[in-house]
This record gives structure tokens, sequence and C-alpha cells, in this order.
């Protein structure tokens, strides 16, 4: 993890500079840190603080004003509800695959566009076009081709002669996840792409060069010499797209509603929070989704931080 | 080793064929990836150019251009001053979160000091709360600053996910830059000041275009927040204007204008990208420069 | 780029001026005809009563419109004075909405379908008024029934028995794309609807008695849901478990069903001008379930209500009652087509011309059930939800439909304390 890195050797430097300066320096660094802190702590402070607090009552959304303090029971009452844990295992399992998909997809976008061949630049835009379009609008025009009575998917893979039949993709059980996925993977493989191809960018030529030399094979070169170069880009990529995954709303809501076959936490929430308007379930239903996500930061950045020691 | 071997015994024109037949692949896997990322937006213009029935008809072509539904766009609420609405949005949240962030990055990036680590899982910790957990404290203070309805009110509200974001990109490029770039500022006596704003900012130009591009789609594509906090149709921005187009029944989705009025959207971004995109691999590149 | 910002911030801040000058305002329909019938409506109030309204667009979906004005009401804010609400929602948002009794008379309301009045009655407070009402019901084929010389299906039996046929046949004649019958089946409030219909159609109770009993566990209920899940992979396709009402349309539209369920807006859409359907279709009352059932279509539509922490609630009023009035009605019911809710329009000859199938579907439109949300109160999301996903199961062939209806009862007698909600 880049941040928790020390490489520079600043902590080095702070032992043997004067403590006079380097307090100077902290000093320096409160006040810079300062004006992003208040504007976050103002935004994020208080509705934060509300959703944590709300958590602990039964308050209603339509009437907040009569909350009473009902301590943990909307926990308790969380834990057993095995709609709740459907929607947590939903999560993990989406958040997981769409996340796999998109590495090993944006790596081979980002080494595609790594290499020069005519209408790179072309490409590069064209990668880019997913994730520009509103998702709501994406969701609901994917949830249109995916019809299995007018959708243009089926048409496709009929013609194609890779099935015989019609499938009901978003309908059916066992490719409704599945569907809402690949949606994701077409969505934000070029956010993942785009840090990658930085990622390579940023890899000194010398390697390849004396690699190519002496001949190797260019997998070998890829999982010898790129792939562990690579791996402190794609540990700062996945983090941020796992941190959004495990979050994902809009996508689920817009292709299945609350459908308790692909049901995400954050789906269940919102139906606890708007639809039921109980402000208080939804808001401890909010807080536990904090908890979980901050659970596998925490757990995936102890993970990837062994690994590099290693 | 069998890599190794193999490698060995293959003779040239095993190795001409074998050229040939990667350079195949290699364009077969352009093609098919282009066709999954482009296809759907195809898709899309070529719905946005259909008119009723002919929506739930597969034409990989129009037939007939129906070019109402953009008329139609344009005609059925201000959505010009909605598309002006979401750039001064998002251009406003862009600059506030990159200045604000390229200070805090530079403190967080350059600066060693106590409690650092914890304040970045602080702070990345803001961005792990659902959206909708958080509106009504947000519509709370939106109100009690009396913001309600002001595309103000949307650009402070956004900074609570473009911060952590923009904090922890710009904080990590920071770390890449050589250290001696610093040391060399302050034996010349610079204060902190002058070295983020005639050392770094330059060399941090690409790295904030690309930063800022990423919290400007975001800003952009956001619904939530904007429907909640804007009232009328003057203050509305985009992704609401869409939600807001419907026929003449509320069941009715008109499907038409709805893609059309995507497709006129999603171009600036496009256009954006393209003027950009060489910057944005740049961008990325400058923490190559290693000390 | 400093100065770039403060500019930016200037034209913000001064963006908010120009906007919250009218007295009164009004969230009327989203874009589109519903929201030019609604300004034309406001302006002539306005010029009759100098008032200025501004017109609120909101979005076309109904989840999120509810969500925006949980969110607005909450907060007590006085930026909408009118809202325009869903037939189910009175029974949620009655805290805070201004009982309309004391400024509309009651020979006034009388005017209106009962069922509507008695809906939007919540504790003995009118807190809402009818402005136009929908209801569930059968289009179908008249082409293809003719064809095969089949008549409109008056019992769901027949329904099953005639899509089977024509959907066997017209696939033989390469027409694979063929279903008998489409109707919604997502997840979600409109599955709550067909599903009722179902049910009470087999004259198996609306899920809670009007006195709050929760009747759904019945073997009427179950004979209902067997039944429809027996037409998934059927004449139904298996899609139809994801199909909203644009998803069902989308179907019958391109020519690909025989039957359809849904609302009345399917009928002007379906025959314009280019659609493959034109001219071919019928629409009918939803079918009876068997021959002691009786024809069921449930409860649809828009209600006006004025919020409490309106400044003007008298003009508000004021306006509502111009806005349902007969001539306002009848001017909407000529050009947009919407049903009327007050029962004398639906012998107006001249909106007969304009819309036939009012006349021929009045008992439907005048009797349509409404759905349980006046007793269930601000649970009734809840019961909606636990239907929903009972059935979809039983649909889906995860359980069967006496498992699943006899643990919705005791779910949702857990959830009425005993019936008191």
């Amino acid at each position: 993890m880049e941040v928790t890195k020390h490489r520079h050797g600043t902590r080095k430097g702070a032992a043997h500079t004067s403590t006079r300066l380097s307090r100077q320096k902290v000093r320096w660094a409160w006040l810079f840190m300062a004006p992003m802190l208040l504007v976050l702590a103002f935004v994020a402070g208080w509705p934060l603080f509300k959703t944590i607090a709300y958590g602990f009552t039964d308050a209603s959304l339509i009437a907040p004003e009569t909350a009473r303090f009902i301590g943990f029971d909307n926990f308790a009452f969380l834990l057993q509800d095995p709609y709740w844990w459907t929607a947590v295992w939903n999560t993990v399992v989406f958040a997981f695959a769409s996340v796999a998909l998109e590495t090993v997809l944006g790596l081979i976008i980002a080494l595609t566009l790594n290499a020069k061949f005519p209408g790179r630049g072309g490409l590069r835009a064209a990668i880019l076009i997913p994730w520009a379009i509103p998702t709501v609008v994406s969701a609901q025009m994917w949830n249109w081709m995916y019809n299995d009575v007018f959708g243009v998917i089926n048409h496709i893979l009929q013609f194609v002669g890779l099935i015989e039949q019609p499938i009901a993709w978003t309908a059916s059980p066992d490719t409704a996840l599945l569907s809402i996925i690949l949606v994701d993977v077409w969505k934000t493989t070029p956010f993942m792409a785009l840090l990658l191809l930085a990622g390579l960018q940023m890899l000194p030529t010398e390697c390849y060069e004396s690699a190519r030399i002496d001949g190797v094979h260019p997998l070998k070169v890829f999982f010898r010499v790129t792939l562990p170069l690579l791996k402190p880009t794609l540990m700062v990529a996945i983090i941020f797209r796992l941190l959004d995954a495990l979050r994902v709303f809009d996508l689920v809501y817009v292709m299945s509603g609350n459908n308790h076959d692909t049901m995400s936490m954050s789906v269940y929430a919102r139906q606890q929070l708007i639809d039921f308007g109980g402000l208080g379930f939804g808001s401890a239903a909010s807080s536990l989704i904090f908890a979980i996500i901050a659970l596998f930061t925490v757990v995936y950045l102890t993970v990837a931080r062994v690994g590099r020691e290693h | 080793m069998l890599i190794k071997v193999m490698l060995i015994k293959t003779n040239a024109r095993l190795k001409k064929l074998k050229r040939a037949v990667a350079n195949v692949l290699f364009y077969l896997l352009l093609a098919v990836i282009v066709l999954y990322t482009v296809f759907p937006f195809y898709w899309a213009i070529v719905s946005s150019l259909k008119s009723g029935s002919a929506l739930f008809q597969v034409d990989f072509w129009p037939q007939d251009p129906y070019w109402e539904n953009y008329v139609a766009v344009f005609r059925e609420q201000p959505f010009g001053r909605n598309i002006l609405n979401s750039l001064l949005v998002s251009i406003s949240t862009v600059l506030i979160s990159l200045s604000l962030a390229l200070a805090a990055a530079y403190a967080m990036g350059r600066i060693q000091f106590r409690g650092r680590t914890l304040l970045l899982f602080v702070i990345l910790g803001v961005s792990m709360f659902p959206q909708v957990a958080v509106l009504s404290g947000m519509f709370e203070l939106i109100n009690s600053l009396g913001l309600y309805n002001n595309l103000l009110a949307l650009s402070l509200s956004y900074m609570i996910f473009t911060l952590p974001f923009t904090v922890w990109v710009l904080t990590t490029f920071m770390r890449e830059l050589p250290k001696e770039l610093e040391e060399a500022a302050i034996v010349d006596g610079a204060t902190p000041f002058t070295i983020v704003t005639k050392v770094f900012i330059p060399l941090m130009g690409p790295a904030l275009v690309t930063t800022g591009l990423l919290a400007f789609i975001a800003a952009w594509n956001e619904f939530l927040f904007a429907l909640t906090f804007t009232l009328s149709s003057e203050m509305r921005t985009v992704p609401v204007a869409i939600a807001l187009i419907s026929g003449a029944s509320s069941y009715e989705l008109p499907w038409g204008n709805i893609m059309a009025a995507s497709v006129i959207v999603t171009v600036p971004l496009i256009v954006l990208v393209l003027v950009f995109q060489r910057r944005i691999v740049s961008g990325l590149t400058a923490g190559a420069v290693k000390g | 780029m400093r100065r770039i910002a403060l500019t930016l911030l200037l034209i913000l801040s001064f963006e908010s001026v120009a906007a919250g000058t009218a007295s009164l305002s009004i969230s009327c329909g989203a874009l589109g005809v519903e929201l030019s019938l609604c300004q034309q409506g406001v302006d002539a109030w306005s010029s009759k009563t100098g008032i200025d309204v501004n017109i609120v667009a909101t979005p076309n979906s109904a989840t999120e419109r509810f969500a925006l004005y949980q969110q607005i009401l909450a907060s007590r804010s006085a930026d909408i004075d009118i809202f325009q609400i869903d037939v189910v929602w009175p029974g949620t948002l009655a805290p805070h909405l201004v009982d309309l009794s004391q400024y509309i008379p009651e020979d006034i309301t009388a005017q209106h379908f009962s069922t509507l009045i008695t809906n939007n009655t919540v504790d003995g407070a009118l807190v809402a008024m009818p402005w136009f009402t929908v209801a569930g019901v059968l289009y179908y084929r008249k082409d293809l029934l003719h064809k095969y010389g089949e008549s409109p299906p008056q019992t769901w039996q027949q329904l099953t028995d005639t899509a089977a046929r024509i959907q066997e046949a017209e696939r033989l004649a390469g027409n694979l794309r063929m279903y008998g019958f489409v109707f919604q089946a997502k997840g979600y409030e409109g599955l709550t609807c067909d599903a009722l219909e179902w049910v009470d159609s087999f004259g198996g109770g609306t899920l809670v008695s009007s006195d709050g009993e929760v009747t759904i566990n019945n073997p009427k209920a179950v004979q209902a849901l067997e039944m429809a899940s027996r037409w998934i992979g059927n004449i139904a396709p298996q899609g139809v478990l994801n199909y909203d009402e644009e998803q069902s349309r989308g179907v019958f539209q391109s020519g690909n069903a025989v039957f359809m369920r849904n609302w009345p807006y399917a009928w002007a859409l379906g025959n314009a001008e280019d659609s493959p359907v034109r001219g071919k279709i019928g629409v009918i009352a939803l079918p009876r379930g068997g021959e002691h059932g009786h024809h069921s279509g449930v409860l649809g539509g828009w209600q006006l209500a004025v919020s409490k922490y309106s400044k003007h609630p008298r003009q508000a009023a004021d306006l509502v009652r111009y806005l349902t009035s007969y001539p306002e009605q009848k001017r909407r019911a000529l050009i947009g087509s919407y049903n009327p809710t007050i029962s004398v329009l639906y012998q107006d000859a001249e909106v007969l011309a304009a819309a036939p199938f009012f006349g021929t579907l009045y008992a439907s439109f005048q009797n349509a059930v409404a759905r349980p949300s006046r007793i269930t109160g601000d649970k009734y999301a809840r019961v909606s939800a636990e239907f929903y996903y009972a059935v979809h199961g039983v649909l889906g062939g995860k359980t069967t439909a006496a498992k699943a209806l006899a643990q919705l009862q005791r779910k949702l007698e857990r959830l009425s304390r005993g019936g008191q909600w």
C-alpha cells in the first residue's frame, strides 16, 4: 500500500534534521491539512454522526423527532434477519467476482494499450465510454438488452448459434447476479484499465529490454517482471474498486429492484430506510455496512502488506 | 524449464508462424474488447433514433432515423440550462476538492507526523457509508445553511465522496516524487507554501488532471443528492433531468427520449476524455520520476 | 485557478436568487403531456385568483418521488404546498397532510368514486382529493383470437387454455417468439397489484381485511397462486419474473404476446401510428377466478394533497378543488385520456367519444380493488414487500403456494400486532 510505505526515507530524514525544524514541519502539515479536514468534518461529520446515532433509535423517516433510544435492538434484529445475510452474501460475491474480472480484463486492456499499434489513441477513448454514461441510464439500457423476447443480446447469441432458446438473463436466479456483474465489469473496467495503464507506463523499461535480449518468453516476463512491479498500482486500484463494489446500489436496484436473489447490502438499507420509512433500522444497517467494509479494508491491507514484505 | 527447452527447439519458421498467430489473436482480442465496451453505446445511439414501437424491435441500423427525440429533449425542459448546471457543479466540485486535497496531500505525502496513517484511514472511512444513509443528515445540513435549491448545496455535498478519493490519490502521487526536489528548495530557504506552489504544482499538473477527471465524472453522474437538494427545473442537473423525462403516463418510459438525452450528455464527456487522454496517461506517469 | 474558483462560487451563489417568488408551488407529474396538462389547469386557476403558482417537476419513477416527498415532509419544509400522491401513500403521509374536508364540501367529494374517497380518508380526515384513476385491465390480440376462433376470456382458466393453444399454433407456424400471456412479476409493487388481482378474483380477499385482520392464507388464494405459477415457462416467458409494465408492453406491442395485463396507458401506445399491433388489440376487464369468482382490477392513480407546512393552506386547497373539479377532469380526459374520478363523467358523450373503453370498463374502474394501504398505514410498504416476495418465490418455483402463504400469514400477523397495525 502506497500510503503506508516509507521507502523514501522521510522518517529517517526526520531523525537527522533538528527537532525544531521537524516540529515546524509538522505544524505546517496540520496547517495544510486544516482546510480539507474542516470541510470534510463539516460536510461528513454531522450526517455520519446522525446516521450512527439513528442506528440506536426506532426513528421513522416521516417523523424523526419521535425517536426513542432502543440500544442495540436494531442490530440484534439485523443479525438474525436472513434477508440481511442474503444481502451480505450477494454483495460479497458481487464485489469479489466483479473486482476480480475487472482486474484481469483491465490488465489485458492496459497491456494491449501499452503496446504500440495504429489507432491506439482512439481505442483509449473508446474504452472510456462506458464510464461516462450515467449508471441509472446504462443499467436500464442493459436491462432492455437482456430482455428474453425483444432483447438484442439473446438475438445476437441465437444468431451466432451459441444458444438455442433465449435466456431470461435477469429473471432466472442462476443468471441474475451474473448479468449484473457483467454490467458492472463493463462499466468500471475502464477505471481499472486506466490506472493500470499508468502503472505500466511507470515501470522502468530497462527490465523489459534486458529480458527481451535474453529471449525470455513474454508470458514469463509478465509474471516474473511486470506483475510484481505493477503490484503497488494494482493494490491501490483494487481497494478503490472494492470499496465501491461493496456499496453497490443503483446498478442492482435499477436492474432487479428489491429481488432477494440479487439484493445488495445498500439496496437492503435503502429498502428499510426509504421504502419502509425505518430511519432507525436503515441507519443501523448502514452502520453495519460501514463496519463490514472497514473490516474488509483492514484485512485486505494487512494481507497486501504482508504479501509485499515477503 | 519446459518453456526454455521449447524455445530452444523452435526453429525460425515456427517462430514466424507463431508471431502471425499471435498477431491475429491480438487483434481478435482488441475486437472483442471494443465490441464489449462500445456496442452498448452504439445501441444507445441506435435507440435514440427510434420512435415508439421500433424500440422493441432489434434493428442494428435505424431504418428511418427519428431525430424528433433529440428535439424533444430540449423542447420539454431547460435541458441546456441543466447541462450548464451540471458543468458548474462538476467544475466547482473538482476545483474545490483538488485545491483542498492538494494542500492536504502535500502534508500527508511529504511530511512525517504521528497519526498520519490513522488520519488517512479516517478519511477513507468517510466513503464507506452507503450514500442513502447520509441523505437525511445532509438534507438537514443543507437546510440549516439555507442552501436548499442552490447549486452550491450540490458542490458542497459532493465533497463527501470527492475529497477522500482525491486526497488518497494525490497523496500517493506526492509520495512518488523524488525528495531531492524539496530538499533543494528547503536549502534555498523556501517556505512549505512556496514549495507546494512553485515546485509541486507544476510537477503535479498532469496528475491533477487525472484525478480531476475522475472527480468530474463522479459529480457529473451523481443523482440522489442532486434530486433531493434541488427543486426547480432551472436548478436540476443532468441525471435528474433525465429521470424527469416521462411519457403521457407515469408508467411509460419514453426510452427514445431518454437515450437521446443520455447520448447528448455523454458526448461532452467523451470530448473531454479525448482532449485530456494524452494528459491522463502522462499525468499518471508523473510519479515515474523516481528519486 | 483560485480566481476561477472564486468566480464560480459567485455564480453559484447568485443562482439561488432567481427561484422561489411564487406564492404556491405544486408537484404534478414529470415532463410531457402530464406536466403540460397540469400547467394549463394551474394557469387557468392563477388568472382567476391572481395567485402565482410554481410547478415542480418530480421524477417519473414513483419510488423516487415517494423518497423525495418523505424527505421534504419530514423536514417540515414549506417548499411544496401541493403534492401529487399515489393511491397507496395516504396511509403513510397522512400525519403531514391537511384535512381537506374543512375546505371542500361533502357534496363535491360525494361525486367521486367512493372507493377512492374511502382510500383517501385516514382516521376520519380526508387527506387527499382524487385526481385521476387507473385499474388493471386485460389486453388481447383481436386478430389472433379471431384467427383461431376464440372469444375474449371470461375466466383465468379460459385465458390459460386460449393462450396455450394460440401460442403453440403460432410457434408451429414459425412465430417462435410468441408467448401466451405477459404481466408484471418483477419483485416490486407491480407484482403486488397483479397477484392481488388473481387472489381477489378467486374470492381470496385482499391480503388484509378492512378491519385489519390478515386473511391471505386461504385455499382460494393458494389456488390462485398455483394457477399463476403454472404459467411461468409455459404460456409466460421465464423473463416475466423481472418484467415491469414497460417490459411487458414491449413484448406485447412488438406482437409477441396474445394477452397482457397492464394499466390503461398501454392502449394509446399500442394503437400509435408505428405500432405493429395497431388496431389489432382489444381491452376488457381482467378474468374471473373460476365460475364463482369475480372480475377484479387493482386500483391505481393519483391524488392531490396539501402539506400541513404550507403557508397558504386555504389557497392550496382551493387549487386542489379546482384541479379535481368536473370541468378540469373532463378536459384532462379529452386531451390526455386520464380516467376521471367523477362517476358522471363516464356518461359524458364527448368523453366516451374520446376514449371508448371508459364506457365498457366503467365497472372495472368504479369497483377497482384497493390495496390494503389505508388500514396498514405506514407499514403498507412492508406488507406489500412481504407479499411480492412470497409470490415471487412461488412463481419462481422456489416454494409452494401453500407453504409460502402460511409463512406470509405468520409474518404479517406479527407485523400487525394482532390486527392493530
